[in-house]
């Protein structure tokens, strides 16, 4: 057809016949042609727009320079993809400590009845504590305090504390996603259980915790590519990883192009985690939809 | 041997409030071995909570509550032993949606009474296979029927051998054509001689099964007596009342 838009012509009609529902399919398929051009044509002009803008800025060479130089990109490349293997092994250890940690506290904040006040109490000051601090306090406080009083026998390699500090401070969150996730599986799930003599620690363990981790794996994943990027933090107190070396090459070259390769280690990591976290809370959406028919 | 043997439940002057609505208030109850009670009454009348307070999912207000001669509202008394003894079977089944029907069935022979998982299994199997449940042993509760599901959640009760089985209205969230199988189960039962506590809307099958038909109204047992008798000559004008609504309904 050598038109695009406007309104059906006569052709339209004759090739699509009287056949109504092919003719609304040819249309819709047009229109939908329609709206990616105009997105495409828009993106090209916002786009090109802000890239004139920034290429003719008057510190434009300068900043392609320090921030853009290929010969130091590729030459810390290596040396940032090794040290991001720091990170990786930090955040793996941290996630299962976490995974484990958080699920504990939750269930401590979760038990019933007087008895378990002070159980309770302290869970709760626990996470409102490590929700409250920045990261980078706690960071320092453990990592240079904690060797600082020289007691014998406590640990005092910087990577140890990293990973001390990284789980203290999700855990705190992630319990708060355990418990949301708890409090949402019905009362009538554990009266179920307990009607049928299983303890109130069995029903947690069998009945409800199942079911409530089911329910958040989508947040919990969330969580932890929060726990992915805040690995840098450890930085701070010398665990030489992926920003430390970026720091290292810097102060070296005296050129920041090795920061670009470290965000775009991250892009590269995080984004696909993100896409997964999206697919994995659609098809949880889909399934509960299917579920209530 | 012991003279009499204990009555499967009794219960004296049980009391319950929710906060200050009085649910229950001075229920006098006696079950014996063997025997089926139909606990009728309009919704709100006391039915779903008395059961509630037998199986101790309720706590108690003032009274005291026997089974088998054992006081089960006593302070320090083991819960979790008294659950195992009665089996309670819900309105909305209240299935683990996350475990098959075989998992359902045999989780608490094997957590409760620490049974093998090989034993638990074959023995929820051959119940299964009892109620015509066998080929779902693999299925997950969503892919079942109302009735299926219900049908399941007595198996699951039965598993645990219980001396006194509660049923709350367990018809109640279930489409009309699914109602047969599931009463034809507890009808199994009865000739089985369980034990059973039965509230319901199903005053024909109450007819049917009861051995005597309780009607609760205001949180007491204003009337009891054989099923003939209650539904042909209710003596108390309440229970009157409540029939007339019931046959003006069509549910009898």
């Amino acid at each position: 057809m050598a038109t695009h838009g406007g309104p059906p012509t006569v052709t339209d009609l004759d090739v699509g016949g009287v056949d109504g529902p092919r003719f609304v399919g040819r249309r819709r398929q047009r229109v939908s042609w329609r709206s990616t051009a105009i997105a495409a044509a828009s993106a090209v002009v916002f786009f090109g727009a802000l890239g004139w803008i920034v290429v003719n800025a008057p510190g434009w060479d300068a900043f392609r320079e320090s921030f853009l130089d290929p010969r130091i990109f590729w030459g810390s490349l290596p040396d940032v993809i090794k040290g991001f293997w720091t990170n990786v092994r930090l955040f793996l250890i941290a996630e299962v400590l976490i995974l484990v940690l958080g699920l504990l506290v939750a269930v401590l904040r979760s038990l019933p009845g007087p008895v378990f006040f002070p159980v309770r109490l302290l869970a709760t000051a626990y996470v409102d504590l490590f929700r409250a601090l920045p990261g980078v306090l706690v960071i320092f406080m453990l990592g240079f305090g904690i060797p600082g009083l020289g007691i014998a026998g406590v640990p005092v390699e910087p990577f140890f504390w990293a990973i001390v500090t990284l789980t203290l401070l999700y855990s705190a969150y992630v319990s708060e996603v355990y418990r949301a996730g708890i409090e949402s599986v019905h009362p009538s799930q554990d009266a179920a259980a307990r009607s049928l003599g299983l303890s109130r620690f069995q029903s947690l363990r069998h009945v409800v915790v199942p079911q409530a981790v089911r329910r958040v794996i989508p947040p919990l994943l969330n969580d932890f590519i929060g726990l992915q990027k805040d690995t840098v933090l450890v930085s701070f107190i010398g665990v030489v990883e992926i920003f430390r070396t970026a720091q290292i090459k810097q102060a070296a070259t005296f050129n920041f192009t090795p920061y670009l390769a470290v965000a775009l280690v991250f892009l590269v990591v995080t984004i696909p985690l993100a896409r997964f976290t999206d697919w994995l809370v659609a098809r949880d959406r889909a399934k509960a939809a299917a579920g209530t028919r | 041997m012991t003279a009499a043997p204990a009555p499967a439940l009794r219960i004296e002057g049980l009391h319950k409030s929710f906060g200050d609505l009085p649910v229950l208030r001075g229920i006098d109850l006696l079950v014996a071995e063997h025997e089926v009670v139909c606990l009728i009454g309009a919704s709100g009348s006391g039915k779903s909570t008395l059961l509630r307070c037998v199986n101790l999912l309720e706590e108690i207000d003032a009274g005291r509550i026997f089974v088998a001669g054992e006081e089960i509202t006593a302070p320090k008394v083991d819960v979790d032993r008294i659950r195992r003894r009665i089996g309670i079977v819900f309105q909305a089944f209240n299935l683990f949606p996350h475990m098959s029907v075989l998992e359902n069935v045999s989780l608490a022979p094997r957590k409760v009474l620490r049974r093998s998982r090989a034993d638990a299994e074959r023995e929820a199997l051959e119940l299964l296979e009892r109620f015509g449940l066998a080929d779902k042993q693999g299925e997950f509760p969503d892919r079942l029927s109302g009735g299926q599901q219900q049908r399941v959640a007595i198996v699951r009760a039965l598993a645990m051998q219980p001396d006194l089985l509660l049923l709350d209205e367990i018809t109640s969230a279930l489409d009309p054509e699914l109602v047969a199988e599931v009463l034809d189960v507890i009808r199994g039962l009865a000739a089985g001689g369980m034990t059973m506590v039965i509230a319901t809307h199903e005053m024909s099958f109450a007819r049917d099964i009861a051995g005597r038909v309780c009607f609760l109204d205001g949180g007491r047992i204003l009337e009891e007596g054989p099923p003939d008798r209650m539904f042909s000559a209710p003596l108390e004008e309440r229970t009157q009342q409540f029939l007339e609504r019931i046959i003006a309904a069509g549910r009898l």
